[in-house]
C-alpha cells in the first residue's frame, strides 16, 4: 500500500505544484494575490476544447495557440483591471474573484453547464511499481519538471529574472535604481498566467470541464501557496507534496470519509501555520514590513 | 375640406384605431391557456431535458386540440422557470415563488436536487400548487404527504422512482453482474467495493451497501464517499483496486461521475463497473469521458427499447429534437399529459379538484405504467415503472436489464457485457 500512496501523492503533488508555483510568482514580485489565477486555468481548457473540436487544429497547435490567448486576456485583466488598483489588496482581491466570476458564467453562457472533455496527449496507462499511472499524468509530470526549469533558468540565469527577483525583494528600491517595475510585473503576469494556462492544457484531458472546475483548485493552492510561505517557489512545490500526501492518506485509510480529503489538508495547513505563522519557507509577515 | 373637418377626421380615425387595437377587433379572441411552470436548471443537461419534455407534451397536446376543460377548450403555455438549484438552493425557491405569484401559473413541474426541491415543495404547498417533481428522489418529500396530507396533497412524483425503490433496482443490478461473474468466470463470490458520493441521497445506498452486500453471496470490501464534484478519482481508483474489488458498485448523480468513468476506462480497473451514475445516461457521456465510459453499466429509465408502445415514439421524437438521449428529467413529457387527464377528468382548473384525479392516475406513459401511491410516489416493480438498466457497448448506450427480471424482459434489450480488461484479469484466477 506504501508504494501505492507514494506514487498517488506524486501525481496529484505534480498537478498542484503546476498551479501554485505561478500564483507564487505573480504575488512575489507584483504583490497580488490572483484570485483569478486558476480561472485562466479553466480558460486553456476551454479554449482547447474550441479550437480541437470546433475548429477541427490539432491537439498541440490547439495548446499553444490557448496557452497564448490566456496570456493575452490575463496581461490585459491586469493591466486594464488590477495595475490601477494595485496598491489596493483588498480591491484587488474583489477585482480577481469578480473576473473569475465573470469567467464563469461567460462560459457558462457559450458551453452551458454540459461537461466537455478535450483529447488527451497520449492515452492509457503505465505500471509503476505495480501501481496504474495514466500516461497523461506522466506527461504531466514531465511538463512539470520542464516549465519549473524553464522558470528557473529565466528568474536565475538572464537579465529579466535578475529584474523579476530585484523587484520582488523591493519594489521601490528597483524603483528607485531604474527598473520599470509595472512592465517587469506586467511580464511576469505574462508567465504566470502562462503557467496556469499550460496546467490546463495538461490537467484538463484528465479531468472534465465544467464551469467551476476552477474552485476546488483555487481553495487547494491558496493553502499550498500559504503553507509553503506566500511568494516562495521553493515552499510551494513542498506544500503541493505534503498536501497531496494529505489527501491520498484519508483517500486510503479512511475510506468513507474519501470527501473529507480538502478539508484535512486544510486542516494541515492550519496546524502548521499555528507553529509556523509565515509558511514553511515564507519570510515573517512583520520582517517583511 | 374646411381645417375643423379635418381635424374631426382625424380624430375619428385615431379614436378608431385606439379602440381596435385595444379591443384586438378583427382578431380571432384569443384561446384560454392553462400555464404550467417548467422548474429546472436550465444551463444544465437536467433543466433542458425538463424543458424539451414538457415543450414536446404540450406541442401535442396544443396541436391535437388542446385541453377540454368542462365544455371549454384550453391551450396549454409553458413558463420557462430557470431554478440554477445545481448552484443555488435560495435561487430556486424564489425563482418558483415568482412563477406562482407572478406568472400565475397552474402548476409546476420538473425540480432536479432534492435540496432544491424540498424547498420549492414548501413554496408550492404555501399557494396549494400542484407540483410535479420530474427529477429528485428524495422518499421525504413524499412521506410529508402521509404525515400531513390538508398541506402536501398538491405533490406528485413522475420520475424518478424514490431513493428506497432506486436502491432496490441498483442492488439487482448489482446481482446481475455477480450472476455473470459466476457464470462466466466461475467465481462464485465476487468482492465488491462501493463508491458513492457524500451526498444526502447517498447516505441510504451507503448503509444499504454495506448492509445488503454480503447477503447476495458477494463479500464486501468497503466503501469510499468522494465528494460529490470530485474531480479525480484516481486515488480512490487506486485504493479500490488495491482492495482487490472485482466489482465497483457507483452512486454518482452529479459531476463526480464522468472522471470516474473517464479515469477508471484509462486505468483499465479491473472490476465491472454498475450502479447509478446520472451523467452515464446522457449522450455526451462518451464525448465528456474521451471515449473511456464504455462497459459503464446504470440503471436509466429510458432507453431505445419497447417497455410501453409510447417508450420508442418518445424516445426517438427527443432524441431527433434535442441530440441527447432523454434522461428522467425528461418525465415532464408524461407529467403534463398525467395532468391533462386529470384536469379533463376533474372538469376543473381547480387543485382541490384536480388533486383526487390525480391521486386515481393509471397512465402508460414512456417510462411504464404510472400509479401513484397513497404518498403520491410513483410506484416501482414489475407491471409498474420498473426503471431500466443501460450498459454503453461499443459507443452505443443499450438496455440490458430486466432481462428476465420477474418475468420481464422488454424487446429491445441485449445481454450485459463485461469489460474485456475485466475478463482477462480474473479470467485465469
Amino acid at each position: 500500500m506504501l508504494t501505492d500512496i507514494l506514487i498517488t501523492t506524486l501525481i496529484n503533488a505534480s498537478v498542484y505544484a503546476m498551479l501554485a508555483t505561478g500564483f507564487s510568482l505573480i504575488f512575489g514580485v507584483a504583490r497580488i494575490i490572483n484570485l483569478a489565477h486558476t480561472a485562466f486555468y479553466m480558460l486553456a481548457g476551454y479554449f482547447i476544447f474550441s479550437f480541437t473540436t470546433v475548429l477541427g487544429l490539432g491537439l498541440l497547435p490547439a495548446m499553444l495557440l490557448s496557452i497564448a490567448l490566456v496570456v493575452v486576456i490575463a496581461v490585459l485583466s491586469y493591466r486594464i483591471l488590477i495595475d490601477p488598483m494595485r496598491e489596493h489588496e483588498a480591491a484587488v482581491l474583489i477585482i480577481t474573484v469578480a473576473l473569475a466570476m465573470v469567467f464563469q458564467e461567460l462560459m457558462l453562457v457559450f458551453y452551458g453547464g454540459h461537461f466537455r472533455s478535450v483529447p488527451q496527449l497520449v492515452s492509457g496507462y503505465v505500471t509503476v511499481l505495480g501501481v496504474r499511472v495514466s500516461s497523461q499524468y506522466v506527461v504531466t509530470i514531465g511538463a512539470l519538471v520542464a516549465i519549473l526549469a524553464a522558470v528557473w533558468l529565466v528568474l536565475m540565469k538572464t537579465r529579466l529574472g535578475l529584474a523579476i527577483r530585484a523587484t520582488a525583494q523591493d519594489r521601490e528600491i528597483a524603483n528607485v535604481m531604474g527598473m520599470d517595475v509595472s512592465l517587469i510585473s506586467t511580464v511576469t503576469m505574462a508567465i504566470a498566467s502562462a503557467q496556469a494556462a499550460a496546467a490546463g492544457a495538461l490537467v484538463a484531458p484528465l479531468f472534465i470541464l465544467e464551469p467551476r472546475m476552477w474552485l476546488y483548485p483555487l481553495t487547494i493552492v491558496l493553502a499550498i501557496v500559504v503553507l509553503g510561505g506566500i511568494g516562495s517557489l521553493k515552499g510551494s512545490i513542498i506544500a503541493s507534496a505534503i498536501i497531496a500526501l494529505s489527501e491520498t492518506l484519508v483517500t486510503f485509510l479512511l475510506p468513507s470519509g474519501a470527501f473529507l480529503k480538502g478539508a484535512f489538508s486544510l486542516g494541515v495547513m492550519i496546524v502548521v501555520l499555528l507553529i509556523r505563522p509565515e509558511g514553511l519557507f515564507g519570510v515573517s509577515f512583520e520582517g517583511e514590513r | 375640406m374646411t381645417r375643423k373637418r379635418w381635424a374631426a377626421l382625424i380624430l375619428v380615425v385615431t379614436l378608431l384605431l385606439t379602440t381596435f387595437s385595444v379591443t384586438g377587433c378583427g382578431k380571432a379572441a384569443a384561446p384560454k391557456v392553462i400555464k404550467i411552470a417548467v422548474a429546472g436548471p436550465m444551463q444544465f443537461i437536467q433543466g433542458q431535458h425538463h424543458w424539451l419534455g414538457a415543450q414536446m407534451a404540450a406541442e401535442e397536446i396544443n396541436k391535437a386540440g388542446g385541453v377540454t376543460v368542462g365544455n371549454k377548450k384550453y391551450n396549454i403555455e409553458l413558463v420557462q422557470v430557470d431554478t440554477n438549484e445545481l448552484l443555488s438552493v435560495d435561487d430556486a425557491a424564489s425563482a418558483v415563488e415568482k412563477a406562482i405569484t407572478v406568472n400565475k401559473v397552474n402548476a409546476i413541474i420538473g425540480t432536479i436536487r432534492s435540496e432544491a426541491s424540498m424547498a420549492i415543495q414548501e413554496v408550492a404547498m404555501d399557494n396549494k400548487t400542484i407540483m410535479m417533481v420530474c427529477g429528485a428522489s428524495l422518499p421525504q418529500m413524499a412521506e410529508k404527504v402521509g404525515k400531513d396530507y390538508n398541506r402536501y396533497k398538491y405533490w406528485f412524483r413522475v420520475t424518478p422512482v424514490n431513493a428506497t425503490y432506486l436502491v432496490k433496482a441498483s442492488m439487482l443490478l448489482l446481482n446481475h453482474v455477480g450472476g455473470v461473474f459466476r457464470k462466466e468466470l466461475g467465481i462464485q463470490k465476487p468482492k465488491v467495493a462501493a463508491i458513492i458520493e457524500k451526498a444526502v441521497a447517498g447516505d441510504p445506498l451507503a448503509a444499504a451497501a454495506a448492509k445488503l452486500i454480503p447477503t447476495f453471496g458477494m463479500e464486501f470490501v468497503g466503501v469510499w464517499r468522494p465528494s460529490p464534484t470530485a474531480t479525480d478519482l484516481t486515488a480512490e481508483l487506486t485504493a479500490i483496486r488495491k482492495a482487490g474489488a472485482q466489482i465497483i458498485y457507483t452512486y454518482f448523480s452529479a459531476t463526480a461521475g464522468v472522471p470516474y468513468a473517464k479515469q477508471w476506462g484509462e486505468l483499465q480497473i479491473p472490476a465491472a463497473s454498475v450502479g447509478i451514475n446520472v451523467e452515464a445516461q446522457a449522450k455526451g457521456f462518451m464525448q465528456a469521458t474521451g471515449n473511456k465510459g464504455n462497459y459503464e453499466y446504470t440503471l436509466n429509465t429510458y432507453a431505445p427499447v419497447q417497455i410501453t408502445p409510447k417508450t420508442l415514439p418518445f424516445y426517438e421524437e427527443f432524441t431527433k429534437r434535442a441530440g441527447q438521449f432523454p434522461t428522467y428529467n425528461a418525465g415532464t413529457y408524461d407529467a403534463i399529459y398525467i395532468y391533462k387527464e386529470a384536469i379533463e377528468r376533474a372538469k376543473s382548473l381547480d387543485p382541490e379538484a384536480v388533486v383526487p384525479e390525480l391521486e386515481k392516475t393509471n397512465y402508460l406513459s414512456a417510462a411504464g405504467k404510472i400509479v401513484f401511491n397513497k404518498n403520491h410516489d410513483v410506484t416501482w416493480g414489475p407491471g409498474y415503472v420498473t426503471a431500466l438498466g443501460t450498459q454503453w457497448q461499443d459507443g452505443k448506450l443499450v438496455a440490458v436489464w430486466p432481462n428476465g427480471w420477474e418475468g420481464i424482459t422488454y424487446p429491445g434489450t441485449v445481454d450485459y457485457k463485461l469489460p474485456p480488461w475485466v475478463v482477462s484479469q480474473w479470467k485465469k484466477k
